[in-house]
């Protein structure tokens, strides 16, 4: 395939189906959920279930055409990014299994999302309060106990976690260490499904935006799961000669879901842009794309920078989805895409609250909460200083002890 | 389908031109630019590859292969090089792409042969001009018909002038409309002076004074049809984010390189953080603007106008070349700020991308 930006049918039906799913699902709710931090957005959460997933495969992995599972997390975020991770699917627990599951663990873990039963979700649990970005310091520990693991510790900002801990079927993909002296080559992934005994909703938390996300704070005590629901192998490889392969391949979720991460930056910082673009236009101002420099205003000159520091964002985006469709490494480009999607949407939604005035200020309009529910992206699935940390490492070709 | 891999033959020019630039390009760059005369030699090796030529109609010589995608991949390589002589070796280009796309078929068969031919022809274009409040979509420079002929009056500034040029295209405001006129360099009350700029100082530029300049009607780019400056705009404002990208690229790559190198307080500086997020700030916004720019081209290609993805593209190289550039300078530190390492030369040559318009196409 030479270079190409043409969207195939498929793509652009896709993309026109979700927009308008966002448009008139997400929309008119976006506020309601905004104010009513925590209440399960039952209309969407049912209408989802019920109709709303029939249209498109959401759960990402190798093969799949992962550009398209870009726009669709776009078209969606473009609607509410709240709202959509809180929409019932399997999410990053998900994206996990599908990267380092078996046959067997995919269908036994993943089907429930295209089944008749109750609406069911997928989570992933990694941070804790003394662990975030160092992901390779986490304290929750899994010990082998005859045919079971039995998991001890406690996971926050676990996104999705209420309802993947809570509703039948669902699951929370948990990182846990089976072996503290090992350091990252004791870090493994357990899927400990909704109900398990011992798994605990400790409570969610009060965030600065994406308020209809669920972001919990898990306990887990002598929590057992079966010996079967450790995903990828048991063996601990310590840090010297073998390598660390096993946290190795758990970080590998993060080149399929940065990609999408950055996807859904750029839908908010487009919902934020389109609507600067359509109250500029209700007022008759018309961004000149051939003004002279000294003619073109201080609006137009941030517009039309909002623009492009949008669209280099989605390409990178597209380009790290791309690779990954062909089965080529992108953790570079994905970690790219997501430093650039999460700081140019911070600030491309800042500017559209300060052009706008008091009205964007205001919450008559979404934009004030748009600029709220774009910062986590620049946070959550590796800051953006992890994501630096990851280009520079690559860049310089130096390793993580080379490049602390 | 959405696709980011160059074909097998684009990817072969490319990799041909990588190793021309890397060869012939970068090793006479600091000498081109101190003498303030182009590398002869490059120019001449480059239209030997037939990069502009090529893209020239087959009917009139040329390889009938235009893309303007594969303009923006050379581009970028050349550039990567040095920035003046690859404004240089694209010159031809400046006169000849307008041709193929906007003039007569009787202008194309007398005009456009000579471009496709052994010999390296350099091409002008003068849209730019001098003057605080210039707009090079409404240009102040005048033409009046005036019986058989156009008259024209003004100012023009930053056009390229290798020697061994015939004509420079005009763009001049003709009742309202900006129109192209081929001007002969030696026409009568045409005046070029050699400026002294601060960077791609290899490259000859000159501003144009044009004193009741007399052309005939045939004159005219398109002649009675005319032309259409914001497509030329557009193809400049892809080529020359092409270009920038090269020359950020240049930047990152030598300040990457010396920082593994470079101790200070027992490590390389490379691995401190300060400069290793400096480092890949400078690649993230590269490749974005990379991309950026493969879409304007992508569009053009396509047929579109392009205008808006165009200057969006340019918009953002204007910005993140010179912050890359600047960057390199800084992570070289006193080095950086000294003749001898190409930073200081990169970060003035980055600079020029805010007044430049068309001084190069795709």
């Amino acid at each position: 395939m030479p270079i190409s930006f043409e969207l195939t049918e498929a793509a652009r039906a896709a993309r026109d189906h979700f927009h308008a799913m966002a448009r008139d699902r997400m929309r008119p709710i976006s506020r309601k959920y905004d104010d009513q931090e925590h209440a399960l957005p039952h209309e969407w959460v049912d209408w989802y279930w019920r109709e709303g997933r029939k249209g498109g495969p959401l759960v990402a992995g190798p093969g799949d055409g992962m550009v398209q599972v870009c726009m669709q997390a776009e078209e969606l975020c473009w609607g509410d990014a709240g709202l959509y991770l809180r929409m019932p699917f399997a999410g990053l627990g998900g994206s996990a299994v599908a990267a380092a599951g078996t046959k067997e663990q995919k269908q036994r873990f993943l089907s429930v999302f295209q089944g008749d039963g109750p609406p069911a979700w997928g989570a992933m649990a990694i941070t804790e309060p003394g662990a975030g970005s160092d992901s390779a310091a986490i304290q929750t520990t899994a010990r082998l106990d005859g045919e079971e693991w039995v998991l001890d510790g406690t996971k926050i900002f676990c996104t999705g976690g209420e309802g993947a801990s809570t509703a039948e079927g669902g699951f929370v993909v948990v990182w846990a260490t089976v072996d503290k002296s090992a350091g990252r080559g004791g870090i493994k992934a357990f899927v400990v499904p909704a109900g398990t005994p011992g798994m605990t909703l400790v409570g969610l938390e009060k965030k600065l935006g994406i308020r209809a996300s669920d972001t919990a704070t898990l306990r887990f005590e002598s929590c057992r799961i079966p010996k079967a629901n450790l995903l990828g192998s048991a063996e601990v490889k310590r840090a010297s000669g073998g390598g660390d392969k096993g946290f190795k391949g758990a970080m590998a979720t993060f080149d399929a879901s940065r990609p999408i991460v950055a996807a859904m930056a750029v839908g908010v910082g487009r919902a934020a842009l389109d609507c600067l673009k359509e109250e500029l236009a209700r007022e008759g101002v018309v961004v000149r794309y051939d003004a002279a420099p000294t003619e073109q205003t201080a609006l137009e000159r941030d517009v039309i920078q909002m623009e492009a520091e949008l669209q280099a964002a989605r390409l990178l985006t597209w380009r790290a989805a791309s690779m990954m469709t062909r089965g080529r490494p992108n953790n570079l480009e994905a970690s790219m895409a997501k430093a650039k999607a999460g700081l140019a949407v911070t600030k491309i939604t800042q500017k559209a609250v300060e052009w706008l005035g008091p009205r964007g200020y205001g919450k008559q309009l979404l934009v004030e909460k748009w600029m709220r529910d774009a910062k986590i992206n620049d946070i959550y699935e590796g800051t953006q200083q992890i994501n630096l940390l990851i280009v520079a490492r690559r860049i310089l070709d130096y390793s993580s002890s080379m490049l602390r | 389908m959405i696709d980011f891999e160059p074909t097998e033959e684009q990817a072969l020019v490319v990799e041909t031109v990588r190793q021309f630039a890397a060869n012939e390009i970068r090793p006479s760059a600091r000498a081109a630019e101190e003498a303030k005369t182009p590398a002869r030699e490059a120019i001449e090796a480059a239209h030997g590859l037939g990069l502009v030529a090529n893209a020239l109609p087959s009917e009139l010589g040329g390889g009938g292969e235009r893309s303007a995608v594969l303009g923006v991949l050379v581009a970028e390589e050349l550039a990567w090089g040095d920035l003046a002589t690859a404004l240089a070796i694209l010159s031809p280009a400046l006169l000849a792409f307008p041709l193929a796309d906007h003039g007569s078929a009787a202008q194309r068969a007398a005009r456009l042969p000579r471009f496709a031919g052994d010999a390296f022809v350099p091409g002008s274009l003068a849209l730019v001009e001098p003057g605080f409040g210039a707009d090079p979509f409404r240009p102040r420079t005048q033409a009046k018909r005036d019986g058989k002929h156009y008259v024209l009056d003004g100012r023009k500034c930053l056009v390229p002038w290798l020697d061994g040029g015939e004509s420079v295209l005009v763009f001049a405001d003709e009742e309202g409309r900006a129109q192209g006129f081929l001007v002969p360099r030696d026409a009568p009350g045409l005046g070029a002076t050699r400026e002294a700029l601060m960077g791609i100082q290899a490259l000859p530029t000159v501003e144009l004074a044009l004193a009741g300049v007399r052309v005939p009607l045939d004159a005219r780019l398109g002649e009675a049809a005319g032309s259409d400056l914001a497509r030329v705009i557009a193809r400049g404002r892809t080529a020359l984010a092409a270009l920038g990208v090269g020359v950020a690229r240049a930047a990152f790559e030598i300040a990457r390189d010396y920082a593994k190198e470079r101790e200070a307080f027992g490590t390389k500086i490379a691995q401190k953080q300060a400069i290793a997020f400096l480092l890949a700030q400078m690649a993230i916004e590269i490749d974005g603007a990379r991309l950026l720019a493969w879409e304007a081209a992508w569009r053009l290609d396509q047929g579109e106008l392009a205008l808006r993805e165009a200057t969006l593209a340019f918009d953002q190289v204007r910005r993140i070349a010179l912050d890359v550039a600047d960057g390199a300078v800084q992570v070289l530190g006193g080095h950086g700020y000294i003749r001898d390492y190409l930073p200081e030369l990169l970060l003035r040559n980055a600079r020029g991308f805010a007044s430049f318009e068309a001084l190069a196409l795709v």
